[in-house]
């Protein structure tokens, strides 16, 4: 804030505002930019699974091997260690989209002329760990039944009096818990990451451009932006493999025989 | 952050202000729509495939294992066929030696058997050569005997006795005399008169 302190005169510190682009209309129906994003990342990701799947070569090529690699990731690292080896299949069409998706639209955040990361629009997240909420609620209901799926989120051998307290208190991380710190978990890192990266962006720039003492200022302010650039890249990876693995974890609680 | 206003970036209004988390509803099905579009490719197109290359990469790798695994005991076999047809052949070999040492066995003794018929038979046929060289020598002896003791009378007598000898076989039997023994004394000189006298 001391930045922002020392250039009083005409420095917008960034805000909301910033991610807020209408393409087409405006309110609550209009085109976004983030709306294009993710419509070009769907358009990006199934040409390249597409492309690099079809030969199905047993020697792949760099391509294939590169979504072997991805596939792998998912198939094995995620969905069979955590789901277990009997049914983790079902899930991993579902799992490796929401990878993929995630992943690339979080590295949209930091290549240009994209540079917007899509998940930073909380609506986006919100349908993604909507669907998970389903999927997982669904897939429970019909390994124990509608009646043993509510009665399978208390462990069993509790003493009597604690039967209630825990079943609201499960009741409440099933239904509204996770599904809202997913959503929120990628929004936020996402949302964070990109306003600083802007305002170590803009204000260096701002700083630069100021002359005196601030140009030095300023170009420190660009290296940490150049680091914060890579950090970001770490962040948007873990985040993609972070809500795969939860979504993962809570399919798995869900068909698990016990709680 | 008193420095935040409504900006430049987007449009004005409640939603270029509005909370980060209230989520912009045509956004929120856009992304349900991109995700539903996305799945369908995937679990379509994509997983399928890539399960088809992890199906046979696996089979590939297995087949090639077995077939590994199958070289391996055919060679075994192999070593353990020719090291069986190796103690065979040995034992073939000891036993053509064994053979062989009974065959020249036999041969030897059979051709030392050979060699000492023939010897005494060749010792044989020399003896009898020898005795009827003996008896030819014997027969042309007597002759000769014969003709030079008559020559010799003859001289002594001043005649030629020799058909009287032949005639009379006095040499004969005069030998005969001899080989039997009992040699008689005979005056030359009566015996050549009385003969002479008869001649």
């Amino acid at each position: 804030m001391s930045i922002v302190a020392a250039a009083p005169t005409d420095y917008t510190a960034p805000g909301v505002e910033e991610f807020w682009q209408p393409l087409i209309g405006d309110g609550a129906w209009a085109i976004t930019r983030p709306m294009f994003l993710m419509a070009f990342s769907i358009i990006l990701i199934t040409w390249w699974l597409l492309a690099t799947t079809r030969k199905k070569a047993l020697v792949p090529s760099k391509g294939q091997m590169g979504t072997e690699a991805v596939y792998g990731l998912v198939r094995n690292g995620v969905a069979k260690d955590l789901i277990g080896s009997h049914e983790f299949m079902k899930f991993v069409p579902l799992l490796f989209s929401m990878f993929v998706l995630i992943l690339v639209n979080n590295l949209f955040g930091v290549i240009p002329p994209m540079s917007y990361p899509t998940m930073s629009r909380i609506g986006f997240p919100i349908a993604l760990a909507l669907i998970v909420w389903v999927v997982f609620h669904v897939v429970g209901m019909k390994k124990h039944g509608f009646i043993g799926y509510w009665k399978s989120l208390v462990p069993s051998g509790l003493p009597k009096g604690m039967i209630v307290p825990i079943f609201i208190l499960e009741l409440i991380t099933d239904l509204f818990t996770r599904p809202v710190t997913l959503a929120l978990r990628l929004f936020g890192n996402m949302f964070a990451g990109h306003i600083l990266m802007v305002l170590f962006i803009t204000g260096g720039w701002y700083m630069l451009t100021s002359g005196g003492i601030l140009v030095v200022a300023g170009g420190v302010t660009w290296i940490f932006a150049f680091v914060m650039t890579l950090f970001e890249l770490l962040v948007e990876f873990l985040q993609a493999y972070v809500f795969t693995l939860l979504a993962a974890l809570y399919i798995a609680g869900a068909v698990a025989d016990e709680h | 952050m008193q420095a935040v206003t409504v900006t430049a970036e987007g449009g004005e209004g409640f939603w270029a202000t509005a909370a980060p988390i209230i989520p912009h509803p045509l956004e929120f099905f856009f992304g349900l729509v991109c995700f539903a579009i996305l799945y369908v490719v995937v679990s379509k197109k994509v997983v399928p495939r890539l399960e088809q290359i992890y199906a046979e990469r696996t089979a590939a790798i297995e087949g090639g294992m077995n077939k590994a695994e199958e070289a391996q005991a055919q060679a075994q076999a192999a070593l353990e066929q020719y090291q069986a047809q190796l103690v065979e052949a040995r034992s073939e070999a000891a036993r053509i030696r064994e053979d062989a040492k009974a065959q020249g066995a036999q041969i030897i003794a059979e051709m030392r058997e050979h060699a000492a018929s023939e010897a005494s038979r060749i010792t044989e046929t020399a003896h009898k050569q020898i005795e009827a060289e003996r008896q030819q020598a014997v027969v042309s002896l007597r002759g000769d005997v014969g003709r030079i003791s008559t020559d010799l009378a003859s001289r002594i007598v001043g005649e030629s006795l020799h058909e009287e000898t032949r005639q009379k076989g006095i040499v004969e039997r005069f030998l005969a005399e001899l080989e039997s023994g009992d040699v008689v004394r005979e005056k030359v000189g009566g015996a050549a008169g009385s003969q002479g006298g008869e001649a």
